[in-house]
């Protein structure tokens, strides 16, 4: 079966439906799926909701589908970088649902593994932990939190083989694999499809019964907070 | 006199033991880095998926693929290791992570902690900041005594949305440090120059001895 496609608008052809669910991955700025975003933007699908950990900023990454109003719902952690993303959700233009960081991850590596719910200490005693169930095991309390299954995941990795083995690259890997596992479908982009059997298969970060469609492309890789030092004050 | 960034920072590093891994939060937290005592080795990790955190690169070296909790460009060391948001948060949440060192909008004397938003005002989100509390060993707030008011941040209880219910551990602040014990918290030691009558005066928290 082939996986590979040739433009980021070809790869999402017949996968795009308005109010649907998609996983992305990415950390800030950093390992996002800035071409199939562009992509969707051009699809006008609208209505959506995104389980993102962040919603980019005001013109790249999610925060291009804010200006154009294609989202309805983000799932987030942390939504401090983007002006228009507070305009839309003080107007009560946006919904958005909290969740903390690791309850974010920890809901689509288990939608993705099968697993529809589990319990955790975070955010127990405070408004996160409203109307969830509350169990105590071994003397803690926990709540429960639900797995997410998504209709499309779409993730951003560093190489794929044509079978859709990935190779992820530092700190860009972050919530991409993750998103990867809770989709029905999901949809990479890399910098760089290599031939199979290059890749060692001990290294393999997410094997490919997890991804549906590759495309390659060039990324702009824009970077949020640039922070350097000086030389000499190593 | 009070301690000023660095010197909340310097005693924050105190507070590290050899071989432990620590995750530092964003603002004066980060600053700790700068003051790890000789002969500690401590593993810095960042929540984005990261242990072995090393220092600012060098201009002309920023990797857009190489970014700390709070998108900064940051640098790998020899024992660096990636891995995934999930695998971050399960050794967070797994009890791993020895220490967190992280700001605060205000503290309670039961050990609550908010600092993720303020209604109506400031709505960023939580980050990584309830699984850390809820998760690590040991929590170490660093915040200034009191807010730009004026008004103590050391409170008996916290009048915003909470981070964690009973989770904070120790408080360092301008003014000195305290721990969360029963029944209030206890004076650890002042800051150079401050005394304990002004430390109490400045804290609305209950303090016992």
């Amino acid at each position: 079966m082939k996986k590979v496609y040739g433009s980021a608008a070809e790869a999402l052809d017949g996968l795009l439906t308005d109010d649907m669910l998609i996983a992305a991955g990415g950390f800030g700025l950093c390992g996002i799926p800035e071409l199939l975003l562009g992509a969707i933007k051009e699809s006008g699908v609208k209505g959506l909701t995104f389980a993102s950990n962040n919603a980019g900023v005001d013109d790249f990454g999610i925060g291009i589908l804010l200006q154009t109003k294609q989202v309805k719902k983000m799932i987030s952690s942390y939504v401090g970088e983007n002006a228009e993303f507070m305009r839309q959700y003080l107007a009560g233009e946006l919904e958005v649902e909290f969740n903390p960081q690791g309850t974010l991850a920890e809901r689509m590596r288990a939608g993705g593994a099968g697993i529809p719910g589990f319990y955790t200490k975070t955010g127990v005693g405070t408004q996160i932990a409203e109307g969830k169930e509350h169990k105590d095991f071994d003397g803690q309390t926990y709540i429960m939190e639900r797995g997410i299954v998504a209709d499309l995941a779409i993730v951003k990795a560093w190489k794929a083989d044509p079978t859709g083995n990935l190779v992820f690259r530092k700190t860009a890997r972050n919530f991409n694999p993750p998103a990867a596992m809770c989709g029905k479908v999901c949809v990479v982009e890399v910098e760089e499809i290599v031939p199979t059997g290059s890749l060692d298969p001990d290294s393999i970060h997410l094997p490919g019964v997890y991804v549906h469609r590759i495309i390659q492309g060039d990324h702009e890789k824009r970077i949020e907070q640039r922070t350097t030092r000086k030389k000499e004050s190593v | 006199m009070a301690w000023d960034r660095n010197q909340m920072a310097a005693r924050a590093a105190e507070e590290l033991q050899d071989g432990w891994y620590v995750n530092l939060g964003i603002g004066i937290p980060t600053l700790v880095s700068n003051y790890i005592p000789d002969g500690i080795e401590v593993t810095l990790q960042s929540e984005n998926g990261m242990l072995g955190m090393g220092a600012f690169p060098i201009e002309g070296e920023e990797d857009a693929d190489l970014i700390n909790a709070g998108k900064q460009t940051i640098t790998e060391l020899p024992q660096t290791a990636f891995f995934d948001s999930a695998t971050s948060f399960g050794m967070i949440r797994g009890g791993k992570i020895a220490m967190a060192i992280l700001g605060a909008m205000e503290v309670a004397e039961n050990g609550d902690l908010a600092n993720w938003m303020v209604p109506g005002k400031l709505i960023k989100g939580m980050g990584g900041a309830m699984d850390l509390v809820a998760g690590v060993q040991r929590v170490v707030v660093v915040m200034d005594h009191a807010n730009k008011h004026g008004d103590s941040k050391v409170l008996k209880s916290c009048t915003l949305p909470l981070t964690g219910a009973a989770v904070v551990d120790r408080i360092i602040t301008n003014l000195g440090v305290l721990d969360v014990v029963e029944g209030g918290l206890r004076i650890v030691e002042c800051a150079d120059g401050v005394t304990e009558d002004e430390l109490r005066a400045a804290t609305e928290a209950t303090i016992v001895n």
